[in-house]
């Protein structure tokens, strides 16, 4: 049984149509990327999983749950966690602040014993911001813990939003353009985290790139999209040679040198 | 904040440090109360007057800061759960007798007539029933985006007003209610203003705190994170309701006369004021906000009728003090946006901070005393 | 009821819609570029009306004169605003832009009261418009002719500026699209400028006409037609200015007729718009004429 099943997903916005009978499906422990140049639809596909869009017709399934045209929230207490192309971090909380935002979904204290200060909340969030710091540890951004989100370099705060959505211990990652803005030594890094991900904790990447070079070498799988469509899947090798891909992308420099 | 070591003497610091901390509390507590004591003893009905609302108006803007400063919620009914508060707790408190004298017009509904309650209990009930009025108002206006949420509270506001006006056998209309027993005392309206402070701080800086900051600052992505969004705002809204209605029932056993006017949208304005003024996120903010904001209303009131300056007589102009404060708030807005405090809180770390600065500074010369701890 | 008290009141109902639509199509025109509930504007209605009394009243001039610049005053109060309290703000987060709003709507009302004295003043109708004259079997006082056809003779003007008009042909691409229409060589502050200017005016005119028709004045007399007149800008859908004018005869119309057929009801008045706004707000967030605005993430 496959963990997330998109079948036949269309989205119209009015006359526009962004993704059109998209369908399929991603095991468990699977590293996929969706591919295509800007404007295919990629991240539509994302918002439409995450529930910030309903899909026009179509049904998505995570774990064998019907998640078409659930609230985002709903489905991110499932188990779907994401991160967003333009950065959202939270402005008014520090770096380890945005991080405990994520683990609020599995609290189990309610508010009055938050706001009496009973020792059964305080214990929580002890151990809250200890998996706080182990997270931000994990990407190196310990030593950054109370510094403004927003005084980071790109390439960090990259990093926090994924720290923060690996706080909803997630059983599906949904990373939008992750390695976006990041110089190559910082997007191999990620990379490098992203297997170290998959070789410890029970989980799915799902990934958005336009860069090929970023992903070719540890996704096992590619799906590429153009004008919202499927056009190709596959291994990255047999991608790369697909003429339809390639006219997919004519012109980007980036992507035919790989 | 406290950063998190662990070495064993990291460990034993921090832990000395926080009971460090918590001793100043227990001790500034303690003289606090010492001197509501001697205040309530020595001091003439006018201070305390004064000194009363200035707790009132602290809880005022600081319920109002819960929802917007720190949930980014603009909600500007805070005028009417005031009023449904005030409402209760003065019929409730109010005597037969008085009551009698008050509803000539049309008798006051049976039900109430031969009700009269202690002070305690009718302030309870007066901030159950606003907090009720919270969540009925709350559950369809939270789901409205930041404009129209604005104008619906500020609508219902006004309904509220008007169904008081119109409800002469429950709130005896426009005429009012006079003769409220004048129960509040520094113990009760400061009794409840520290809690309300001590409640929504625990509040706000514990995870829901931190659910309701994500709120304000990106909805999206508080969503996409597992955060339910109409709940929290709930919470923060039902919760600031509670504080206002208590809020408004200490007002009313203050100023022992209310009518519906005193809850207009020009009391909302004014909260707003306050807690622009102290600081958008910042309940140590709010709080001097709403003393000083009391504090130089009482003292500028002469500027309102004539006048000597030296050999020139003055001519009073009403309603000068609060163009004042308009203009001051504007100015702020528009200038200093921080406000007094910006999100910042007092701490004691902040303060020992300012005094080893201080004491750097004089090194050197002779041992002079800490340079004037209250900065605030 | 007789056909000859309702068309009474129906000409009352139209008269008060005219009142609230005018007003109405200002907070739909600053909402619909910059997103901004103008709490201020109901208190500019009251400036117009102040404005037109101490013409009368104090400078002795023709009422028509006292109009003419009660309207240019109001004009020139609302772009001081917009200079002032809300260009300035135009790049920080949006809640700083509705606190000065809320900020100037207070002092306005503060300055009111200290400026024009706290109690209420009687407005000097124009002779003209106080006679009742009887058409056809229907009683009607002559102001409420005279506030309808100048209303729509307002309406006419507005709409020939938006529709026919290269400005107001900017205007309408600034609601839709305020970044766009910038980069697209749109002078976008003269053009906000412009739809302050132009729903002051009509804020103005307003005001005169809700002093006619109520002839009490007193500082704080804009708030309440003010929220009423979003409100029925809601109701038309917000951000278009045909609806706010529908929006405006609807909710005007339907307050007198309430009250008309459930006298009991009169005191509660001014809770029916409130009432309106949440059925609205909870079943058609849009209002009559309003499309939805899906979010882009």
């Amino acid at each position: 049984m496959s963990l997330l099943t998109l079948e036949n997903v269309v989205k119209r916005f009015g006359g526009l149509v962004a993704v059109n009978n998209f369908s399929t499906q991603l095991q468990a422990g699977e590293l996929c990327a969706l591919i295509g140049p800007n404007g295919s639809g990629k991240t539509t596909i994302f918002n439409l999983i995450s529930g910030i869009y309903e899909p026009t017709e179509g049904k998505i399934t995570f774990d064998e749950q019907d998640v078409t045209g659930k609230r985002p929230d709903l489905i991110a207490g499932l188990g779907i966690a994401r991160t967003f192309q333009n950065i959202r971090l939270f402005r008014g909380l520090d770096v380890l602040g945005n991080v405990l935002v994520g683990h609020h979904l599995r609290l189990k204290s309610d508010p009055f014993s938050a706001m009496l200060g009973l020792p059964g909340y305080s214990r929580e969030e002890h151990t809250m911001r200890e998996e706080g710091m182990e997270l931000l540890d994990a990407l190196n951004l310990a030593h950054l813990a109370h510094e403004d989100p927003t005084s980071l370099p790109y390439g960090q705060q990259r990093k926090l939003e994924i720290a923060r959505a690996l706080a909803t211990k997630p059983r599906l990652l949904l990373l939008d353009e992750p390695a976006a803005g990041m110089i190559r030594a910082e997007s191999q890094e990620l990379m490098d985290f992203i297997q170290h991900i998959l070789n410890t904790v029970d989980m799915t990447i799902f990934l958005i790139e336009h860069q090929m070079r970023v992903v070719k070498s540890i996704c096992p799988r590619l799906i590429v999209i153009d004008h919202g469509e499927i056009i190709a899947e596959g291994e990255p090798a047999a991608i790369q040679n697909d003429p339809r891909v390639i006219e997919a992308y004519l012109g980007v420099g980036d992507y035919a040198t790989g | 904040m406290s950063t998190t070591t662990t070495t064993e003497a990291g460990k034993a610091r921090r832990s000395l440090r926080l009971s460090r901390n918590q001793i100043l509390t227990g001790i500034a507590l303690l003289v606090f109360v010492g001197f509501l004591i001697w205040a309530q003893n020595n001091l003439d009905p006018y201070k305390l007057r004064i000194l009363n609302l200035c707790a009132v108006y602290t809880i005022f803007a600081v319920t109002f800061n819960l929802i917007f400063g720190y949930t980014g919620q603009l909600s500007l009914g805070h005028a009417g759960f005031a009023a449904v508060g005030a409402y209760t707790a003065a019929l409730l408190t109010l005597s037969v007798a008085q009551k009698q004298a008050n509803f000539f017009l049309a008798p006051i509904i049976p039900l109430l007539a031969n009700v009269e309650w202690g002070f305690l209990p009718a302030v309870l009930v007066a901030g159950v029933l606003a907090a009720v009025t919270g969540l009925l108002i709350g559950w369809p206006a939270l789901r409205l985006r930041g404009d129209y949420l604005a104008i619906a509270t500020l609508g219902f506001g006004e309904i509220i007003r008007v169904m008081f006006v119109n409800w002469q056998r429950i709130t005896n209309g426009s005429l009012g209610l006079k003769g409220i027993p004048g129960y509040t005392n520094l113990y009760w309206s400061w009794g409840f203003a520290l809690i309300t402070i001590f409640v929504v701080k625990k509040l706000v800086d514990s995870s829901y705190g931190r659910a309701l900051k994500s709120i304000r600052d990106d909805e999206v992505a508080a969503q996409a994170l597992g955060i339910n969004l109409a709940r929290h705002k709930l919470l923060a809204f039902t919760l600031s309701s509670f504080f206002v209605g208590i809020g408004g029932a200490l007002l009313a056993n203050l100023i022992s006369t209310i009518d519906p006017n005193v809850f207009r949208i020009f009391l909302t304005y004014q909260i707003v004021g306050i807690a622009v003024m102290g600081g958008m996120g910042s309940l140590t903010g709010s709080t001097i906000a709403a003393i000083l904001y009391t504090v130089f209303l009482e003292v500028l009131r002469p500027i309102e009728s004539p006048f000597r300056l030296g050999s020139i007589q003055v001519p009073g102009v009403p309603g000068m003090r609060m163009v004042l404060f308009s203009v001051l708030l504007l100015a702020v807005i528009l200038f200093y946006q921080k406000g007094l405090f910006g999100s910042k809180e007092f701490s004691w770390d902040w303060l020992f901070e300012q005094f080893s600065k201080v004491r750097t500074r004089l090194s050197g010369a002779q041992a002079a005393p800490p340079a004037g701890p209250q900065q605030e | 009821m007789s056909f000859d008290l309702f068309m009474q009141h129906l000409a009352n109902g139209i008269s008060l819609g005219s009142l609230y639509a005018l007003i109405a199509i200002g907070y739909t025109m600053v909402y619909g570029i910059l997103r901004l509930i103008n709490f201020a504007h109901g208190d500019i209605v009251m400036v117009g009306a102040y404005v037109a009394f101490y013409g009368i009243a104090m400078f002795l001039l023709p009422w028509w004169l006292s109009f003419i610049l009660a309207i240019v005053l109001t004009v020139l109060l609302g772009v001081v605003i917009e200079r002032a309290a809300y260009k300035p703000l135009r790049n920080v987060p949006r809640f700083q832009l509705f606190t000065s709003a809320v900020a100037v709507s207070f002092l306005l009302e503060n300055l009111g009261i200290v400026v024009f004295g706290g109690r209420p003043k009687a407005f000097p109708r124009p002779p003209f418009m106080d006679h009742t004259v009887n058409l056809g079997g229907v009683r009607i006082v002559t102001y409420t002719p005279f506030i309808i056809i100048s209303a729509f003779l307002l309406f006419g003007a507005l709409m020939l500026v938006v529709h026919r008009t290269k400005v107001g042909m900017a205007m309408r691409a600034l609601s839709k699209d305020i970044e766009t229409t910038g980069l697209m060589g749109v002078d976008t502050d003269r053009i906000i400028l412009l739809a302050f200017a132009i729903g002051s005016a009509l804020a103005a005119a307003g005001g005169l006409m809700l002093a006619i028709k109520f002839p009490q004045i007193n500082p704080l007399m804009g708030v309440v037609p003010g929220l009423k007149a979003f409100i029925a800008a809601v109701l038309g859908g917000i951000g278009n200015i045909t609806g706010a004018m529908i929006g405006g005869f609807l909710l005007g119309i339907t307050e007198i007729m309430i009250v008309a057929f459930f006298p009991d009801l009169a005191g509660y008045r001014d809770a029916f718009a409130f009432t309106i706004l949440i059925l609205v707000l909870l079943f058609r967030p849009t209002g009559i004429m309003g499309e939805v605005e899906p979010e882009k993430v």
